[in-house]
C-alpha cells in the first residue's frame, strides 16, 4: 500500500489549487477524485467570474479569501497559460432610492480592501455600456472583476501539479476513511478506502465539494451538512459577443448575487444563474421556470437580450454549508482538514484557500521544505481559434495534423484533440471543455464519431467504452450485430 | 496569389453536380473542396433506397446515387478534387482560405459555388428542460454511428420530431433489433414525406404522437425516461395530458438549417430566419459570382431536386465566367 504525506480528496478548483500549491514542497501527494476527470464536480459548471470581492458579508472568510484570490489568480493564470480577462463589474440600480444600499455595498467591499471602487452615473453608463437599459440610474463599478474558463483553470492546475510530482487518481471515489491514530507512525494516520484501492496518508484534506459533509463524517466530524443550491445558466450565440462590455449585476439579495449578464472565457454572452435549493446532489436539470426567471430578470438589465440566441444551457450546484466557507484543521481528527461549503466565490478564492491550507498544515506539524526545482510554468495549449489565420500556417507546417480539422463549427484540429487527451481528457465532455470541439452550433453532430475514434485509439479503449463524462454515460450501447 | 476560375465548396451531391455541369458548360479550371476524406457528403450514410427515382428513373441507395457522380467527377481531369480540405474564410472579393493536413491555402476565385449542405437543428435549440445525460443524438449522428461506424447507439428509442432522417432512423433502429417506443411531433402533421411516415413508422406499428411534445428529460448519466404531453394550438402543454416513456435514447429530428456561415462571412445579404442568402434569382447571392446550391440554398426533400438545382448553379457560374472573360456565350450552353 502506498503511503503519502498528504491525500487530497476532490480535484475541483479547491483540491487542484491545494495540490498545485503543495507541489512546491518535498512531499508525497495523492489526489483522489471520484469522477473520470478532474473538475467534473461543481467547478465545471459555474459562471467563471473572478470576483473582485464585492457582495460579501464584512469580516467573512469568503470575502477575505476572494479579495486575495482575485490577486493570486492573475499570476497563476499567467504561469499556467490560462486566459484571464479583466472585464470589470457593474452593480446596477434602477432607482436612486437604492443608492444607500449601493453605498453600503461599497463600504463593505472597501473594508475587505477591494480596490478601485467607484459609483458611476447615467452618463458614464451610457457611454461605457451602451446596451444597458436606459432606465439604469447608477452603478457600483469594480474594475478588478475578471473572467476565466473554470475548467481550463482546473485542468491547468492539475497538469502542473502532476508535472511537479503529484499523483492524481481519477475514478477513485473515497468510500471510507479509517483513523489509525494514535498507535501507528505519523505517516500513516489515515487509511483511505477508495474504489481504486486503499491509500495511506498522514494528512487528509477534504475538498470534496458537494460531498464534503459525507467525507467529514467518515473522519468523525459531523457538525455541518452541505445543501446543494442550484444555479441555471444560459449561453448565447457568439454572434452576440459585443452585447456587453462589463459583467452586469443587479443589487444582490441575501442568498445570491442575483441574475447576471456576463460572458464566458470564449466570448459567448451568458445569463444566469438562478439560486434555488435543490433536493438532490446530482440534480443538474434545467427547467422552463429557470429559463423564464433568468430572461425576465436579465432583460431588465439589457433589453436586447433574446431567448432565440440560446445555444446551450446547464445547471450547477453550489455546495452550501451555512453563510461562509468552512476551512479548518480538525483537532478531533488530528491530520484532517476540512475545506467545505465552498460556495461562490469559491473559484476566485481557491488559490487563497490553498495558501491557507498550507499554513494550517505547517502549523500542525507538516514539514514544508521547498523543492529545488519547481516547474511553475505550463506551456499554453495551442488552439487554432485563438490564432489569427495568418499565423496558422506556422503550426500546420510544424505538424500537419493542425490542418486536419475535426470540429468545423469551432475550428478544432486533430492535433488539439490529441493534446487534450495527453493532458488528461478521457471523455467527450473533457475534450469539449479543453478544445471546444462539440461546443458549437451543431453540438457534435458532425465531429462526435471522429472524436470517439481518436479517444479510443489514443487511450487504447474500445469505441463502446467511450463516454460523455465517465462510467454509465457511454455514447453507444454496443457494436452492431452484422 | 493562386487563382482559380471556379471553386466549389462541398463534395456532396450538390457540389459534384455543380462541378460536372460547370465543366460541361465550358469551365476548365475547377477546384472542388471537400472537408471529409471522401466525396458523397451525407448520402454516404443514407444506405436506404429512395434516391434517384426522378433523376435516374431508378431506385438507388444513397451511396449508389452519389457513386455515379463520384465516378463522373473523378473522370474529368479539369476538376481538381481536394479532400480533407476545410474552407475557413471567404471575403467579398472571393478570396477563399482553406486548411488541409499540412497546408493552409489562400486563393482568389473568379467564381464560387457554395454547396455546403445543411446541419440538423439540435436539442439546445428546442430548450427541452431536464437533465443532459448521454443518449441524446441528432438523427443524423445516430445514422452515421449505425451505418458508417457499425455501432448501435441505443436499445429503447424515442424520436423527437418527424423529419425524414428521424423517420428513416425509426425503421433502422427496429431493423437493428432496438425498440422504438414513439415518434413525437409537436405539429399537427408529420414534418417528413408521407412515404416515410408510411414505410418507416406505420408499417412497423410505431406509436406516432402528433401535437405532442417532450417536456422533460430524465437520467443521471444516460437517458432513462422522458415526459410527453399534448399541446394546444399555441404549442403549450395541456394540463393533465402528461405521460412518461422509459427509454435510453432520444433522437432529435426537427429539421435542417442551411450551412451558410462562409457566405455570411463574405458579407452577402442573409435572411436570418432561414440562414440562406437573400437573392432574387435561383442560386444567386448579393455578391456577383458567388453562387449557392443544394441544401445550402434551400432544404430539399429529395436529392434529385438538389441535383437539378446544382446543375443550374454550375451553368450559371459558367455563364458568369464566360461573360467576364469577354467571350460570347455559346448558344448550346446546357
Ligand atoms: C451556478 C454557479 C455559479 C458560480 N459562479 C461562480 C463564479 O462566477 N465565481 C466564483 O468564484 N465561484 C462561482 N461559483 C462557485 C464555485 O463554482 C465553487 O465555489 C467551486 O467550484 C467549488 O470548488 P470545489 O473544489 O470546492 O468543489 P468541486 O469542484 O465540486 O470539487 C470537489 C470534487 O470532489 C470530488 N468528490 C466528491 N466526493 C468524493 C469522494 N467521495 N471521493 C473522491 N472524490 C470526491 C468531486 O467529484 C469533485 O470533483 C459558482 C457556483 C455555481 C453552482
Amino acid at each position: 500500500m502506498n503511503s503519502y504525506d498528504v491525500a487530497i480528496i476532490g480535484a475541483g478548483a479547491a483540491g487542484a489549487s491545494i495540490a498545485r500549491e503543495l507541489s512546491r514542497y518535498k512531499l508525497n501527494i495523492a489526489v483522489l477524485e471520484k469522477e473520470a476527470e478532474c473538475g467534473f464536480g461543481v467547478s465545471k459548471s459555474n459562471s467563471g467570474i473572478i470576483h473582485p470581492g464585492t457582495q460579501n458579508p464584512p469580516n467573512s472568510l469568503k470575502g477575505r479569501l476572494c479579495v486575495q484570490g482575485n490577486i493570486l489568480t492573475r499570476s497563476i493564470a499567467k504561469e499556467l497559460g490560462v486566459d484571464f480577462q479583466e472585464a470589470g463589474e457593474l452593480i446596477v440600480i434602477f432607482d436612486e432610492r437604492d443608492l444607500p444600499r449601493l453605498l453600503e455595498l461599497k463600504r463593505e467591499a472597501e473594508a475587505l480592501a477591494v480596490p478601485e471602487l467607484r459609483i458611476v452615473d447615467r452618463g458614464w453608463l451610457k457611454e461605457n455600456e451602451p446596451n444597458l437599459s436606459p432606465e439604469a440610474r447608477l452603478a457600483l463599478y469594480a474594475p478588478t472583476a475578471g473572467i476565466i474558463s473554470p475548467y481550463r483553470l482546473v485542468y491547468a492546475l492539475c497538469e502542473n501539479a502532476v508535472r511537479n510530482g503529484v499523483e492524481i487518481h481519477t475514478q477513485a471515489k473515497v468510500e471510507n476513511i479509517i483513523s489509525l491514530s494514535p498507535a501507528r507512525e505519523l505517516n500513516a494516520r489515515f487509511e483511505i478506502v477508495t474504489l481504486k484501492g486503499t491509500f495511506r496518508a498522514s494528512y487528509v484534506i477534504n475538498a470534496a465539494g458537494l460531498y464534503a459533509d459525507d467525507l467529514s463524517r467518515m473522519a468523525g466530524i459531523d457538525d455541518f451538512t452541505i445543501r446543494p443550491r442550484k444555479g441555471e445558466e444560459f449561453i448565447l450565440d457568439k454572434k452576440k459577443q459585443n452585447l456587453t462590455r462589463h459583467l452586469l449585476f443587479p443589487l444582490p439579495s441575501k442568498t445570491s448575487k442575483g441574475i447576471l449578464v456576463i460572458r464566458t472565457a470564449d466570448g459567448n454572452p451568458m445569463v444566469g444563474p438562478t439560486a434555488e435549493d435543490a433536493k438532490d446532489k446530482d440534480d443538474l436539470s434545467t427547467s422552463d421556470e429557470g429559463l423564464k426567471k433568468v430572461f425576465s430578470s436579465v432583460k431588465r438589465l439589457v433589453p436586447a437580450i433574446d431567448e432565440a440566441d440560446i445555444i446551450a444551457y446547464f445547471a450547477g450546484l453550489r455546495p452550501v454549508a451555512g453563510e461562509d466557507f468552512i476551512i479548518r484543521y480538525e483537532d478531533k481528527a488530528p491530520g484532517f482538514i476540512n475545506v467545505a461549503g465552498i460556495q461562490s466565490p469559491g473559484l476566485t478564492a481557491a488559490p487563497a484557500i490553498a495558501r491557507m491550507v498550507c499554513a494550517m498544515l505547517k502549523k500542525n506539524g507538516l514539514n514544508l521544505r521547498k523543492k529545488i526545482i519547481f516547474h511553475s510554468k505550463r506551456k499554453k495549449p495551442i488552439h487554432l481559434f485563438n490564432i489569427p489565420l495568418s499565423k496558422t500556417q506556422r503550426f500546420i507546417r510544424k505538424d500537419a495534423s493542425f490542418g486536419d480539422i475535426v470540429c468545423r463549427c469551432e475550428l478544432v484540429s486533430a492535433r488539439e484533440v490529441s493534446d487534450a487527451i495527453a493532458g488528461g481528457a478521457r471523455t467527450l465532455d473533457g475534450i469539449k471543455f479543453r478544445t471546444r470541439a462539440q461546443g458549437g452550433r451543431c453540438h457534435g453532430t458532425f465531429c462526435t464519431t471522429r472524436l470517439m475514434k481518436i479517444l479510443s485509439q489514443e487511450t487504447n479503449t474500445p469505441l463502446t467504452a467511450v463516454s460523455k463524462r465517465g462510467l454509465g454515460s457511454e455514447i453507444v450501447k454496443e457494436e452492431r450485430t452484422p | 496569389m493562386l487563382e482559380k476560375d471556379l471553386v466549389i465548396v462541398g463534395g456532396g451531391p450538390a457540389g459534384m453536380a455543380a462541378a460536372i455541369s460547370a465543366y460541361e458548360n465550358g469551365v476548365s479550371d475547377i477546384l472542388l473542396l471537400e472537408r471529409d476524406q471522401y466525396l458523397g457528403g451525407i448520402l454516404n450514410q443514407c444506405v436506404h433506397t429512395s434516391f434517384g427515382i426522378s433523376y435516374f428513373k431508378e431506385v438507388l441507395t444513397g451511396p449508389e446515387y452519389s457513386g455515379r457522380f463520384i465516378n463522373k467527377v473523378k473522370a474529368i481531369d479539369k476538376i481538381e478534387i481536394s479532400l480533407k480540405s476545410f474552407a475557413v474564410n471567404l471575403t467579398k472579393d472571393k478570396i477563399l482560405t482553406f486548411i488541409k493536413p499540412g497546408l493552409i491555402q489562400k486563393l482568389k476565385a473568379k467564381a464560387l459555388i457554395m454547396a455546403t449542405g445543411a446541419r440538423e437543428r439540435t436539442r439546445e435549440m428546442l430548450h427541452i428542460p431536464g437533465a443532459r445525460p448521454a443518449g441524446i443524438f441528432s438523427a443524423g449522428l445516430a445514422q452515421k454511428l449505425i451505418n458508417i461506424e457499425g455501432l448501435l447507439p441505443g436499445k429503447e428509442v424515442v424520436i423527437a420530431g418527424s423529419g425524414d432522417i428521424g423517420l428513416i432512423m425509426a425503421r433502422r433502429f427496429v431493423l437493428e433489433g432496438a425498440k422504438v417506443k414513439a415518434v413525437i411531433e409537436i405539429q399537427k402533421q408529420a414534418r417528413g414525406l408521407v412515404r416515410n411516415v408510411v414505410q418507416c413508422v406505420e408499417d412497423f406499428e410505431i406509436p406516432f404522437y402528433l401535437q405532442h411534445k417532450i417536456s422533460r428529460i430524465y437520467g443521471k448519466n444516460r437517458v432513462e425516461r422522458i415526459d410527453v404531453a399534448r399541446v394546444d394550438e399555441n404549442f403549450q402543454e395541456i394540463a393533465g395530458t402528461k405521460f412518461q416513456l422509459e427509454c435510453d435514447t432520444l433522437l432529435i429530428s426537427v429539421g435542417l438549417i442551411p450551412e451558410n456561415e462562409l457566405i455570411e462571412m463574405a458579407q452577402a445579404k442573409m435572411d436570418k430566419k432561414t440562414n440562406t442568402p437573400v437573392s432574387n434569382e435561383l442560386n444567386k447571392t448579393s455578391i456577383a459570382g458567388l453562387f449557392v446550391c443544394g441544401n445550402a440554398f434551400r432544404i430539399y426533400d429529395l436529392v434529385d431536386s438538389v441535383t437539378k438545382d446544382s446543375v443550374l448553379a454550375g451553368r450559371q457560374a459558367a455563364e458568369y465566367l464566360i461573360r467576364g472573360s469577354g467571350r460570347t456565350i455559346p448558344a448550346g450552353l446546357k
